[in-house]
């Protein structure tokens, strides 16, 4: 799995880090998404599918 | 198992999603009134509004990603009438959907003023074509009256201040977002309105709209006062639009009430701003208009759709975004409860605090520190979020 965020896009709701706080996490200061693992291992793998999911910016992306 | 979803929105099209993601393999229909692709509604009162995106940054996903979910879309088609036991939807055209679960997702229809259908130059915002023709009409130097305080009012002259329009906000509430998130925030928020030119007209009862040649040309207030206007925007709430479920034999509330696993009746279930259902960690219905829940709500459904028995049980959050003021309320902020500031400073234009009532806190809130308060959510005394 290969996880890209868009920055841009990002509206710093945080969802995907209550969802999946070890793949990612939230800048300071102005909350926009940092992610922590771009690979993440398969038992993170639904979580993050529900992160992106859930993002209401549509600003995670997840590849096979 | 075929499922219909009459609503394209975000929380239709991210149940449909969730469905496939959780391995449903049957036919998958979304109904949806309105011609567009799926959009993406927060943007509207902002970005979309200010002109700074075109439409199409707006939709929530792109043709490719539509194609993948092997879902069929039919567009433009207002659905009628429900069958609930036969669980088979009419359309406007006559047509009959039929399915073996039904989920409810067609959203809010904004209220409007008595007259306001007579006049030009009065709008409301709740979908794409209304964003696009407001704002066609927002030109700098035209005086703008919006009349509602709440999150959409507040965020629409915000947008209209930054676009150079003479705007004046009026509302019933004593302050911007005062019902939603109590004095003492509410009143940094009417300060930062008044602070960038907003004129204010608050606690105040709207009678009408003044009109001449058909076309609107101010805003009586109670107090006798009218307001000169170009252009006026309602945004005075919205009500879930079950108009076409009268009959049906679904409890219809304030929305389509349902139980807490979201279902409305044996293979009905509702989801997004329409569903009204019953959260088990607080003991009470609750009907949220927020985006977040759109999403959130859509998971449990399409996991129940398959036969989970989630209740759903979120932590309700929203955001707004005024000028440079991003405001994040997780919990249930009331304008009862008492308000500490527990990191930064307001002076500063940035903090985060908990809500309070009877000892117990029932909202945590961050003014441009979405982050800080993402970390004090977890006091909020409802369950923490949960993956599927």
């Amino acid at each position: 799995m290969k996880v890209t965020i868009d920055e841009d896009k990002c509206c710093g709701a945080g969802q995907c880090v209550l969802i999946a706080p070890e793949v990612f996490d939230q800048r300071d200061e102005d909350g926009i998404v940092v992610l922590l693992d771009a690979e993440p291992g398969a038992d993170r793998h639904a979580a993050v599918h529900e992160a992106a999911a859930v993002c209401p910016a549509f600003a995670i992306e997840v590849s096979e | 198992m075929d499922v219909l979803i009459v609503g394209a929105s975000a929380a239709g099209l991210s149940t449909a999603e969730a469905l496939r993601r959780l391995g449903h393999d049957g036919r998958l229909t979304l109904l949806d009134a309105e011609p567009h692709l799926p959009y993406d509604r927060p943007p509207l009162s902002k970005q979309v509004l200010a002109g700074a995106w075109e439409p199409e940054r707006a939709r929530l996903r792109g043709q490719a990603q539509l194609d993948a979910l092997e879902a069929e879309f039919v567009r433009g088609e207002r659905a009628v009438s429900l069958d609930v036991a036969g669980r088979a939807v009419t359309t406007a055209s006559g047509r009959v959907l039929r399915a073996d679960a039904v989920v409810l997702a067609t959203g809010l229809t904004p209220c409007r003023l008595p007259g306001q259908g007579g006049l030009a130059g009065v709008h409301v915002l709740r979908g794409l074509d209304h964003a696009l023709t407001l704002r066609a009409h927002l030109t700098a130097g035209t005086r703008l009256v919006v009349v509602g305080e709440g999150v959409l009012g507040g965020e629409i002259a915000a947008t209209a201040r930054g676009l150079g329009l003479e705007v004046t906000l009026a509302g019933l509430g004593p302050a911007v977002l005062g019902d939603q998130l109590g004095p003492f925030v509410s009143g940094l928020l009417t300060r930062t309105h008044a602070g960038r030119g907003v004129r204010l007209r608050l606690g105040v009862a709207v009678e009408g709209l003044e009109g001449e040649g058909g076309r609107v040309t101010g805003v009586r207030l109670a107090t006798g006062e009218t307001l000169p206007a170009d252009v006026v925007v309602v945004a005075v709430g919205s009500r879930p639009a079950t108009g076409w479920l009268d009959g049906s034999g679904l409890a219809l509330g304030d929305g389509v009430e349902c139980d807490s696993r979201c279902r409305a009746a044996e293979g009905v279930y509702a989801v997004g701003d329409v569903a009204s259902f019953h959260h088990e960690e607080l003991g009470r219905r609750l009907r949220l208009e927020n985006r977040t829940n759109a999403t959130e709500q859509a998971q449990t459904v399409a996991a129940n759709v398959l036969g989970a028995d989630r209740p759903y049980t979120p932590i309700p959050y929203f955001w707004t975004d005024q000028y440079d003021v991003k405001i994040q309320a997780h919990g249930l902020p009331s304008p009862a409860a008492e308000v500490t500031v527990t990191e930064g400073d307001p002076e500063q234009h940035r903090f985060a605090a908990l809500y309070r009532e009877g000892g117990q806190v029932t909202a945590v809130l961050g003014w441009n520190m979405p982050k800080q308060a993402r970390l004090l959510r977890q006091q909020v005394l409802v369950q923490p979020l949960t993956t599927a």
